[in-house]
């Protein structure tokens, strides 16, 4: 079986896989990162996204073996001392109901912000197109993604 | 889901990976981005016996400009197309219909080659490339061969790329002064494939249409050139209405199926409505 060396959350994880492993297994099972979950498993969703070598990506549309020699950040690996300003954004505007979809619009709103600081609201929905919501018809979502980059206007990442 | 087992490699050279085709025998295939793939691969439509990995080699990434065309590498996403300021410069159609592909995260992994070599008759790059009269380089034990846009979609999920052959590198002609480009598409909001896409350039000269080259998506088994519209704009004034009459005719020629997206007199008015709808953006009406 392949080796696989991905670089998760800043730990160096390097483990013999099957080559069909998904990247989401690998984070759930390998990793220990169980906050990155599966929602369809048909790439539609986007619960599961994840940063790779800092781009959000699909990891239920990855191979292990893809990533390998990556680096790979999970909403475990945003928090510092404090919640990432995203996070704090989505506690603050309440943008989840059950919180499924949350680590996946989390992740996507990461990397909508920081190639574009400072978005309308159809560049939010459009930024977050791939990740889908059951629960709050989006209109919080957006108004935390809003709430966000006004958070990351004081510089704080 | 879980995939069948297959084995992996990841080659760092064109004749690496028709070399490592070639070994894996019918079963082995191409992996590049994987977002058409592993979708495949995961309901087990797909069962390789071994992925080539083409994802890392050199000279299938990135664009480069040959004075009167661009050549983009087979490899590159879809994101680092729309993001290309050659791209962006001299085929901006390219640029507007990838930014409508699937969403980031699908952008940021899949590849144009990918999506032209998968040759998926609701994919939007196929019409792009065949209303542009972009070539492609295909590489293969016996070496390489140029093949035109017209003749790379063979049938649905069907292309001039042969089992132990790789999409090297995409060429596009540069359209030059007077030109106009838009790409319209209609889709479901939760779904970003077309129901019926249109990809339309148009010269303008003094107030006239005077060539025009539209590519419509998803309205047979590959895409297709809307001939008839074509001839019909050429030599009309560059008006609403006049653009609209010219139109009419989009459906000449297509064989548009029924499925749960819409049924075949509802793709053929989609293709006359947005046929018309891009040329006039394009036309700057
Ligand atoms: C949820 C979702 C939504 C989507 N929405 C859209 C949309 O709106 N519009 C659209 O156009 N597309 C859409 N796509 C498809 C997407 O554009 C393609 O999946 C992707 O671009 C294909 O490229 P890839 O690099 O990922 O190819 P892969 O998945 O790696 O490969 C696809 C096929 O092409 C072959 N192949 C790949 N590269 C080469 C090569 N260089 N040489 C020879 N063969 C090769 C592979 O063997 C395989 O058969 C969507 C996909 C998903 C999952
Ligand atoms: S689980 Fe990956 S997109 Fe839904
Ligand atoms: S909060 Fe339940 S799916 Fe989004």
């Amino acid at each position: 079986m392949p080796e696989v060396r991905i670089t998760v959350d800043g730990d160096l994880v390097t483990d013999e896989v099957e080559a069909r492993l998904l990247l989401v297994h690998f984070l759930r099972s390998n990793a220990n990162k169980l906050g990155t979950v599966v929602g369809c498993d048909t790439s539609s969703c986007g619960a599961c996204t994840v940063l790779l070598n800092g781009r959000s990506v699909k990891s239920c549309s990855i191979l292990a073996v893809q990533a390998d020699g990556n680096s790979v950040t999970t909403i475990q690996g945003l928090a510092g001392e404090e919640w990432h300003p995203v996070q704090e954004a989505f506690k603050e505007c309440h943008g989840l109901q059950c919180g499924y979809c949350t680590p996946g619009m989390v992740m996507s709103t990461v990397d909508l912000l920081s190639e574009n600081p400072n978005p309308t609201e159809e560049e939010i929905r459009d930024g977050l197109h791939g990740n889908l919501c059951r629960c709050t018809g989006y209109h919080n979502i957006v108004k935390s993604v809003q709430h966000a980059a006004e958070l990351m206007k004081g510089g704080s990442k | 889901m879980i995939p069948s087992t297959f084995d992996y490699v990841r080659v760092n050279s064109v004749d690496a990976a028709v070399a490592a085709l070639r070994a894996g025998g019918e079963d082995a295939k191409v992996i590049t981005g994987g977002q058409s793939l592993l979708p495949l691969l995961r309901m087990r439509l797909a069962a390789p016996s071994i992925l080539v990995d083409c994802s890392d080699i050199d000279e299938m990434q990135g664009v480069t400009d040959n004075g009167d065309s661009v050549t983009i590498g087979a490899a590159t996403t879809h994101w680092a197309v729309m993001h290309n300021d050659l791209v962006k410069a001299h085929v901006p159609l390219l640029a507007k219909a990838t930014a409508t592909v699937a969403d980031p995260q699908i952008r940021h992994r899949g590849t144009f080659g990918g999506a032209l070599a998968h040759g998926d008759s609701a994919g939007d790059l196929p019409s792009v490339v065949l209303a542009l009269d972009a070539s492609m380089v295909i590489a293969g034990p016996d070496g390489r061969r140029t093949v035109s846009a017209k003749d790379f979609f063979v049938d649905y999920f069907t292309t001039a790329v042969g089992a132990d052959e790789v999409l090297v590198s995409i060429t596009i002609p540069k359209l030059g002064a007077g030109w106009g480009t838009h790409y319209e598409k209609f889709n479901r909001t939760a779904q970003g494939w077309a129901i019926v896409g249109v990809a339309a350039a148009v010269k303008v000269e003094g107030g006239k249409i005077v060539d025009a080259r539209i590519g419509l998506t998803n309205c047979a088994p590959v895409p297709v050139r809307a001939s008839s519209v074509e001839a019909a704009l050429t030599g009309t004034s560059a008006s609403a209405a006049e653009i609209d009459a010219a139109c009419a005719s989009a459906a000449a020629g297509t064989h548009a199926t029924t499925d749960l997206g819409a049924d075949k007199e509802y793709r053929e008015h989609l293709m006359r409505v947005l046929t018309s709808r891009a040329v006039a953006v394009a036309a700057g009406v």
